[in-house]
């Protein structure tokens, strides 16, 4: 069955408190999960105070600013600190964003940072992403088409059909969408998931793509594609503004059209 | 354990090639679902202190009779669709789970039958 508690060995336990520097005026405190897998211990929650006057705007900032300053041992991922990676996605303040996009001033009270949700953590902020990644390759991201490519020229497309492919190019596969999906808690193993889906409608939608058939008979399986059920946790999370829910009732409607 | 890649896990064995089936029949019996009901709910709050021989006698009427079996019909189909989504959500367990599927199945259709059969023996026999 599905289990609603945390294991035994993941209870997030009170970690170590790291308090301001003296002459602190604007302090906010960030509560950050820690695990480090060669302790054995359980995850734990540190706090860590840190001036505002002292910090850049983002959440990233203040992460940074406590490996660099503070704790080094803290361990996340990122690379291009403007939303275009995908890198730095984590659950903070209760909602699945990227660190680099979220202003720490949005934050009330304390700033709580957790990895990714439901995925098994590697170390602190940094989840096991291997699931989701083999999940994308098995849509087969990439165009499939019989009619050889022109030797002349580029395979065409019309701005009528290019249009089509927006709100889906878009994606920088952060997974905030599939790890904020219950559906993907609960079967992670055999549901596709929000991200991949999308990944997969934005194949499905291109008109250059000549497998679209093949693509609809391997997304129609009551797991892979209808464990969605609408929650819409995906479109309110996605920090780029897009909208998985929609896409995947988009692939839903493909498949059931072509009974007619 | 197993040290299956994890694309070899995610491929498993392949699409099942079914479930739109299910998807429309369960879109189906809800938007149906919604005028019959209605159609029910005031049917039923205008016959309220009816006496059984002019009950009987609205739903002997084709129509009340037809609809009546196209509301059990819907609710019951629905129901049996909507079950089997929260056993596949929730229950894990493999032999668990298919236990689940065929009980709800059967449950489903026994007691569409059964209130099926009730409804024509009120309009045919009464009593």
């Amino acid at each position: 069955m599905v289990e609603f508690a945390l294991p035994a060995n993941s209870k997030v336990l009170p970690g170590k408190s790291h308090k301001a520097p003296a002459g602190a005026t604007r302090v906010k405190t960030f509560q950050i999960y820690r695990f480090d897998p060669d302790s054995g211990a359980n995850p734990r929650l540190d706090s860590f105070e840190i001036d505002l006057d002292d910090c850049g705007p983002m959440v990233l900032d203040a992460l940074l600013k406590i490996k660099n300053e503070v704790d080094a041992t803290l361990t996340l991922r990122r690379s291009c600190r403007e939303g275009i990676c995908g890198s730095c996605a984590m659950n903070i303040d209760g909602t699945n964003t990227l660190a680099c996009l979220k202003p720490i001033e949005e934050i009330k009270g304390t700033a709580r940072i957790f990895p990714l949700p439901h995925m098994p953590v590697i170390k602190d902020l940094v989840p096991d992403l291997s699931v989701p990644y083999a999940q994308l390759a098995s849509i087969k991201p990439w165009m499939q088409t019989e009619t050889p490519q022109p030797p002349d020229r580029e395979v065409l497309q019309s701005p009528e059909d290019r249009a089509k492919l927006d709100g889906l190019w878009e994606c920088i596969l952060c997974f905030c969408c599939q790890t904020s999906c219950p559906s993907y808690w609960w079967n992670g193993d055999r549901y596709l998931g929000p991200a991949v889906l999308l990944q997969a409608a934005r194949w499905i939608h291109d008109s250059r793509d000549e497998h679209t058939g093949e693509r609809l008979d391997e997304l129609e399986d009551p797991f892979r594609l209808y464990r969605c059920h609408t929650i819409m946790n995906c479109t309110s999370t996605c920090p780029k503004g897009l909208n998985p829910a929609k896409a995947i009732g988009s692939i839903k409607e493909k498949i059931a059209s072509r009974q007619f | 354990m197993t040290l299956r890649s994890p694309l070899g896990r995610v491929r498993g064995l392949g699409s099942a090639k079914q479930g739109v089936s299910h998807f429309w029949w369960q879109r189906l019996t809800a938007v149906a679902l919604v005028p019959i009901s209605l159609w029910f709910v005031v049917s039923v709050v205008s016959l309220a202190g009816a006496d059984y021989a002019h009950f009987r006698g609205w739903l002997s009427w084709p129509g009340n009779t037809a609809l009546m079996l196209l509301l059990l019909f819907a609710v019951f189909r629905h129901a049996q669709l909507g079950v089997q989504v929260v056993i596949e959500d929730y229950v894990h367990d493999e032999g668990l789970k298919l236990i689940g599927l065929i009980a709800v199945k059967f449950a489903a259709l026994f007691f569409g039958v059964f209130a099926a059969v009730a409804l024509l023996r009120v309009v045919f026999v009464g009593g």
